[in-house]
C-alpha cells in the first residue's frame, strides 16, 4: 500500500536557530530542510533569521546569502539566478517553484524550504533526479526522422507548424510539475510524469518529426500516460507558466483519434 | 553512508532499465475512454431516473411494479443498472492502481471486480424481475 506518513528516519525534527544580528531591522526567518547523508541522523528545519536590507529580492538571494555569510554546510543546486537553468528548483512556501523567480516578499510568514517533494534525497536541499532523467531519456526527446535533412540547409518548418511548439519548448526540465503530481508520488516507478509527458509530446507535435506513432506507442500504457488523473498540479506550479496537462491531453486525444 | 538509502540508488540496475522498465502494455485507450462514455451516459440516465422516483413518490407496491413492468422503463433501468457497474468497476480500478502496489494489486483487483459483478448481477435481477412479472391488470 501506498505510505501516507514519513519512514521512522525520515521524520523531521527541530534544528538549530541562526539569529539575526541585533541591529537588523527588516527581519525574516528562513526554515530550511537540512540532511546529512553522513551523520545518520534524522532531517532537521534549521531556523535562519535573515536580514532582507543586506540582500536581493528573491528567495535564492537569501539562500546565497546563507551559504556565504551564516552556514557554509547549506547545500543546494544552483547556477543561472535567472530562470533558464532549472537547477535551484525547491519546495519554497509549500509550492514548488525557483528560488531565483520566487520573489521573498511573496511569501508572508516565514519563508519554508525543502527539496522537491517524494524524491530520495542527496543532501539538504538537493533531490537525486537521476529516475527522471532516465524517464525523461526513455521517450527519446530528439528528432526521429527517415527524411534525409536537405543537403544544404536545416529542415524547414511553416510559421504554423512551429507555432505548435510554443508552450513546450520552454521547457527548462526543473522538475517541479513531476514532483508535485500526486501520481507521481503514488507510481514515479512507471507514470512518466508531466515533465516528461510535456517533452513526449514537444517531439509528437513537431512536423520534422517522423516517428508519431511509435511515440504513441510507447506511450500506450494504463501507468505510463494513463496514471495521469488531471489533477493539474503540474499546470498551477510550472515556474514558467507552461501547462503541462494540456500536453497530456493532447496526447490521450491522439492515442483516442487513432484508434476510432 | 548511510545504510537505509533508497533501493534507487543503492541497487545496480540503470536507471534507464527502470525507467524503460517492461515496456507499454499497448492498452489503456479504451480503459479511459469507457470511464468517461459511461459517465456522460449516465448523467442523462440518472436524471431519468430521480424524476422518475419523484414522480413515484407515494404510490403504493402495485403503482411501482407497473411501471417498472413497462418496456420503456425497465429498459431504461436495465441501461442505469449495467452502466452504473461498470462504471463503478472502471473508477475502481484507478483507486486500486493508485494505492496499492506490489503483491496485492492483482488480487485487489480481482475481488473488486467479483464483488462489483455480483451487486451489478443482483441489480439487473431484480430489476428483469419487475420487468418479466406477470401484469397484475392483465391477471385481474
Amino acid at each position: 500500500m501506498v505510505e501516507f506518513s514519513l519512514p521512522k528516519n525520515s521524520k523531521i525534527g527541530k534544528g538549530r536557530i541562526f539569529p539575526a544580528a541585533p541591529d537588523a531591522k527588516n527581519v525574516k526567518p528562513f526554515g530550511i530542510y537540512r540532511w546529512n547523508p553522513d551523520d545518520g541522523a534524522n532531517p532537521v528545519v534549521d531556523t535562519y533569521e535573515i536580514d532582507l536590507d543586506k540582500i536581493g529580492p528573491m528567495v535564492l538571494d537569501a539562500l546565497i546569502h546563507i551559504k556565504n555569510d551564516v552556514d557554509p554546510t547549506l547545500t543546494f543546486r544552483r547556477s543561472c539566478r535567472e530562470g533558464i537553468c532549472g537547477s535551484c528548483a525547491m519546495n519554497i512556501d509549500g509550492e514548488n517553484t525557483l528560488a531565483c523567480l520566487k520573489p521573498i516578499k511573496d511569501v508572508k510568514a516565514a519563508v519554508s524550504i525543502y527539496p522537491l517533494p517524494h524524491m530520495p534525497v542527496v543532501k539538504d536541499l538537493v533531490p537525486d533526479l537521476n529516475g527522471a532523467y532516465a524517464q525523461l531519456r526513455s521517450i527519446e526527446p530528439w528528432l526521429k526522422s527517415d527524411t534525409a535533412p536537405p543537403p544544404d540547409s536545416e529542415r524547414r518548418q511553416s510559421i504554423e507548424e512551429r507555432s505548435k511548439l510554443d508552450g513546450m519548448w520552454e521547457c527548462i526540465l526543473c522538475f517541479c510539475c513531476t514532483t508535485s503530481c500526486p501520481s507521481y508520488w503514488w507510481n514515479g516507478d512507471r507514470y512518466l510524469g508531466p515533465a516528461t509527458l510535456l517533452a513526449a509530446y514537444r517531439w509528437i507535435a513537431d512536423s520534422r518529426d517522423e516517428h508519431a506513432g511509435e511515440r504513441l506507442d510507447a506511450l500506450e500504457d494504463p501507468l505510463k500516460l494513463y496514471a495521469c488523473r488531471t489533477i493539474m498540479n503540474c499546470t498551477q506550479t510550472c515556474p514558467k507558466g507552461l501547462n503541462p496537462a494540456k500536453a497530456i491531453a493532447r496526447i490521450k486525444e491522439l492515442q483516442l483519434e487513432r484508434k476510432i | 553512508m548511510n545504510a537505509t538509502l533508497t533501493p534507487r540508488i543503492d541497487v545496480m540496475r540503470s536507471q534507464l532499465s527502470r525507467a524503460r522498465g517492461l515496456g507499454s502494455a499497448k492498452t489503456g485507450v479504451n480503459h479511459w475512454w469507457m470511464e468517461r462514455m459511461s459517465a456522460v451516459a449516465l448523467v442523462p440516465l440518472s436524471g431519468w431516473f430521480v424524476l422518475q422516483v419523484m414522480r413515484l413518490a407515494g404510490s403504493n407496491h402495485d403503482d411501482v411494479v407497473e411501471w417498472g413492468g413497462k418496456p420503456a422503463n425497465s429498459s431504461m433501468l436495465l441501461a442505469l443498472m449495467v452502466l452504473t457497474f461498470y462504471h463503478m468497476q472502471l473508477g475502481l480500478q484507478v483507486i486500486i492502481d493508485d494505492y496499492v502496489h506490489g503483491k496485492p494489486h492483482l488480487p485487489a483487483s480481482l475481488l473488486m471486480k467479483g464483488v462489483t459483478f455480483l451487486i451489478g448481477l443482483f441489480a439487473v435481477i431484480a430489476v428483469l424481475k419487475l420487468a418479466l412479472a406477470p401484469s397484475r391488470k392483465a391477471g385481474a
